[in-house]
């Protein structure tokens, strides 16, 4: 807040209005009856609704299939976050040589971004098509009999590389202007005192560039948490078996196709509880990195 | 033009903070008065408070005989000169000195005329197309001041709108605004916490410390006279030496000098005497009364020498004729009528 | 700095080189896809170099659709794409610029609350709430609108705090300034708030429309009506019922059209880009 304010009260309420009134209807008060729904039960006709405490939960955590989607998440998370902040970790490096061509490569390396996941996701899809995709085909020669509709394991290699390529460009990103922001006068100093490049990049770039990394392990973890719906949806829908049914789509399926509101509901809150935990680490990073 | 008048102005913030306490100040039409003080002694909220950015917490504000305490600043027929200047960065010179007229409905030739006119008397005519960003520190600080001019306004507000600026152009700048406000004859305050630049400005002082006034008057009169040992070591560059001494009729003693004391100091028995570095000469070794300078450092200043060092064990200073050497020891006599006594209690004043 | 290593410096063209490849690959591939005709698929593996059905194939799908599967022409949905990718960040920008400067430069009862009730937002992404807010969007008769494809979306607590942190550190003497020179709160904003915060509002713009027109998860389940389809849901659709014999040039087709405008965008926009994608993150 200002030093000195405007004093027209009526005037700010209405600035503040439109975000209040959106913020209230559309995420608010749907979170909040979320929350009541976890705790109730409809009958076979939805005309009731009683109350039934933790029911919910405890047939939520009783599903093996649900066990399983938790399971299939970390996964699928662990391995979106780390096969993306690698890739990209080593791009920028690469990048940061370079001294004219960079801002060329940098353009040619950033537009994945802008692909919507869905897109990348159908791409993908394509690409791994077992009876026409070269991906397969280059498999096959090779001796591997690649099907994402039958194995589990191609499936779930098939989700990570879709949901990992444009969060590439995104990590890159934040990498090299992290690299950037690391004085070179550091880095003169290590040379002078006899450190090489590879020296270099474990005593002095890595440990400096641990915040950016630590800040893009959040983001990422809540990108393969919460925004890769739509690369599941395109391509696996889940499946074979489970094998790709991360929690996000998994309420969807449960909730909206099959409009099981109390285990939808339970499911939400988990994932409330989630991105709740997820943000506390993010702003517990902020916070400690205003310190420095 | 106008007077500006405070009676019993006070300032309390929200959280209990009281940044001003009860100020009357009469401040005469054409008046360039100058608020100096240190850092934190709310200088500039008394100066935000006659503006109308600062809500006044107790008293009352008068522009021109109007009682302005709840008048928008807009309203207030002042204008002002920030320290940091805040034009408008998106706009250009020329837009940034209009904007204020234009917000008042001025008709466009009035406008041109005034802007034109400001421009000449600022000598910033040939950057009135270009945007702040564009232009020197100091060339900002004349737009900032033609901002206030063509405005034509009641009364100048000031809050310390040299010391972004290098020391030499702060010292031109200083003349400049001289000039301009005894040019225009505008009521001025003036905030600073520079006393060198308050003397040289002020028809009037005003020495604040702690939200309260220590003293009011000519710089002359607050250099001869300070109120306390707060003005007498804040108004004077060096700073007046300030020493414990002992009362022995009317005379101070400290150590093996012995010093008159001005008339109607009560005896007591200790005193605060001040002597200005200026004011205290050599004399020949042995001399009867005489204070004994133990040298530490000394520094060349080219017109003077300032020789640093402790009488009886007190920091002492004294500014001298740069002329042979200067020994390990000093002796040294004030001028007649240069000993100042503070009570030692409150550093009130004493004769 | 001298340093003089060969092997370092080709290895790190190498890398970016293999990088931009590996890109680049699934868009080439699908281009030269949707250069080909139907039956070309058939051989087995997917042809490498580009055909001769280019024209055919983006004319039909621009103009016509995939009538077999319901699909509206492309032309559409990327209309549609459009005013929900202009709509999402016009409104977001809008109604965060001026939460902001209500929060920021007014002083009224409530003020603390609004901004951790705009904070909480955060964590509550559509994902997690997904039914019920479904179920308000219906009630409000709002599915199958463009309203009820927009306005959830609208509310921001990244673009508020982003606005927020630029008004801090723009200093508090050009308010002061302003209202001396006779500004009041309305014309405070316009003349001056606006302006000076231009450059951010681009860089919002940029990441706002790329993550309007990427919506996926929304659009699906508030639009049944195939006039309201987005391109980006649509494609999805597409795929779906033509899964017994896909006609993988036409989703290919459908798939580079919907990723050219916000890919354009980034490559024309990109120091915008840049910069809007690092401070919204702050
Ligand atoms: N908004 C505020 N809320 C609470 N206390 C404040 C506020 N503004 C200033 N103060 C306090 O009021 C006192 C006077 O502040 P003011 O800004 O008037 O000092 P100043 O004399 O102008 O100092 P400087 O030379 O550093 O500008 C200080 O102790 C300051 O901490
Ligand atoms: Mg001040």
């Amino acid at each position: 807040m200002k030093r000195t304010t405007f004093n027209q009260r009526a005037l700010a309420y209405l600035l503040i209005a439109p975000q209040m009134a959106v913020t209230i209807v559309f995420f608010l008060w749907p979170t909040g009856q979320a929350i009541v729904q976890s705790f109730q039960q409809e009958d076979a006709f939805g005309l009731h609704t009683n109350w039934v405490g933790f029911a919910n939960y405890q047939a939520l955590f009783a599903d093996p299939s649900y066990i399983q989607s938790l399971e299939v998440t970390v996964i699928f998370t662990v391995a979106v976050t780390f096969s993306s902040l690698i890739v990209a970790l080593l791009l920028a490096l690469a990048v940061d040589r370079t001294v004219k061509a960079g801002p060329t490569y940098t353009t040619l390396l950033v537009w994945p971004y802008a692909v919507a996941p869905a897109v990348v996701g159908v791409l993908w899809w394509f690409l791994f098509n077992p009876t026409i995709g070269p991906l397969p085909y280059v498999l096959g020669q090779m001796g591997y009999n690649w099907d994402h509709s039958l194995h589990g394991q191609d499936a779930m290699i098939l989700v990570v590389i879709a949901a990992a390529w444009p969060q590439v460009s995104y990590n890159f990103l934040f990498f090299v202007a992290g690299l950037q922001s690391i004085p070179a006068s550091l880095r003169e100093a290590a040379a002078i005192d006899g450190a090489g490049p590879v020296k270099r990049f474990f005593t002095i770039t890595l440990p400096l560039l641990s915040p950016t990394t630590f800040f893009l392990m959040v983001v990422n973890l809540v990108y393969a948490m919460f925004n890769t719906f739509p690369v599941i949806h395109a391509t696996t829908q889940g499946g074979p078996a489970g094998s790709t049914d991360i929690l996000v789509f998994k309420v969807y399926e449960d909730g909206f196709v099959g409009l099981n509101l109390g285990s939808s509901a339970a499911q939400s809150v988990v994932l409330l509880v989630i991105v709740i935990a997820l943000t506390a680490v993010q702003f517990g990073w902020v916070e400690r990195r205003v310190q420095y | 033009m106008a007077a500006i008048t405070l009676e019993a102005v006070g300032k309390t913030y929200t959280g209990g903070v009281t940044a001003v306490h009860s100020i009357d100040l009469d401040i005469a039409d054409g008046e360039f008065l100058v608020l100096v003080g240190p850092s934190g002694c709310g200088k500039s909220t008394l100066l935000r408070m006659v503006a109308g950015l600062e809500t006044i917490t107790s008293g009352s504000v008068t522009i021109a005989g109007r009682k302005v305490n709840e008048v928008e600043p807009a309203d207030r027929d002042i204008a002002m000169v920030f320290q940091n200047y805040a034009l408008y960065p998106h706009m250009t010179v020329r837009q940034n000195l209009a904007y204020g007229l234009k917000n008042r409905k001025m008709a466009k030739a009035e406008i041109d005329r005034r802007v034109d006119e400001a421009a000449k008397i600022l000598e910033i005519g040939a950057f009135l197309d270009r945007k702040p960003r564009a232009l020197s520190g100091g060339q900002r600080q004349r737009v900032a001041m033609g901002r206030a001019i063509v405005r034509e306004p009641a009364a100048f507000l000031f809050d310390e709108p040299l010391s972004n600026l290098d020391a030499k152009l702060r010292v031109q700048m200083r003349g400049e605004i001289k000039q301009l406000q005894s040019r225009l004859g505008t009521t001025s305050i003036y905030v600073t916490h520079d006393q060198l630049e308050a003397m040289t400005l002020a028809h009037r002082l005003v020495v604040l410390n702690g939200g309260a006034i220590e003293q009011v008057g000519t710089p002359i009169e607050v250099y001869r006279k300070p109120a306390s040992t707060f003005v007498a070591a804040f108004i004077g560059s060096p700073a007046m030496n300030l020493v414990q001494a002992q009362v022995e009729g009317s005379t101070a003693r400290l150590g093996s000098a012995v010093l008159p004391l001005p008339e109607g100091v009560t005896p007591g028995p200790k005193v605060t005497i001040g002597m200005r570095p200026e004011s205290v000469k050599p004399v020949a070794p042995g001399t009867e009364g005489a204070l004994i300078l133990k040298t530490a450092y000394v520094e060349e200043l080219g017109a003077h020498r300032l020789v640093h060092g402790q009488v009886e064990g007190q920091n002492f200073v004294c500014a001298l004729d740069p002329e042979g050497e200067v020994g390990d020891t000093l002796t040294l006599m004030p001028e007649p009528g240069a000993v100042h006594a503070f009570s030692a209690e409150t550093g009130k004043r004493l004769g | 700095m001298v340093e003089n290593r060969p092997v370092l410096n080709f290895l790190a063209h190498l890398v970016l080189i293999i990088g931009v490849a590996i890109v680049a690959f699934p868009i080439y591939v699908a281009f030269i896809a949707s250069t080909h005709g139907p039956t070309d698929f058939l051989s087995g593996l997917i042809p490498m170099t580009p055909g001769h059905n280019i024209w055919h194939t983006y004319g039909t799908m621009l103009t016509d659709g995939m009538k077999s599967s319901g699909m509206p022409p492309l032309s559409l949905q990327m209309g549609n794409s459009l005013i929900m990718a202009l709509t999402i960040a016009i409104g977001k920008i809008a109604i965060s610029i001026i939460s902001a400067y209500a929060i920021v430069y007014f002083k009224f009862p409530g003020r603390g609350i609004a901004f951790w009730l705009i904070f909480i937002t955060l964590m509550m992404p559509v994902e997690v709430r997904i039914l019920p807010t479904y179920k308000v969007v219906a009630e409000l008769g709002m599915l199958n609108t463009y309203a009820g494809l927009t306005i959830p979306l609208i509310a921001s607590a990244t673009a508020t705090f982003l606005f927020r942190q630029v008004f801090l550190t723009i200093p508090d003497e050009l308010m002061e300034a302003a209202r001396i020179d006779g500004a009041g709160p309305l014309k405070f904003f316009w003349d001056i708030l606006l302006p000076m915060s231009r450059n951010n509002i681009a860089a919002l713009f940029v990441i706002l429309f790329i993550y309007g027109w990427n919506q996926y998860l929304w659009p699906l389940i508030v639009t049944t009506d195939t006039s309201h389809y987005t391109i980006v849901m649509g494609i999805k659709r597409m795929a779906d019922v033509t899964d017994a014999q896909p006609q993988w040039n036409y989703i290919m087709a459908t798939a580079i059209l919907a990723m050219l405008p916000p890919v354009l965008v980034v490559i024309f926009m990109q120091k915008l880009f840049v910069k809007g994608l690092i401070e919204t993150e702050k």
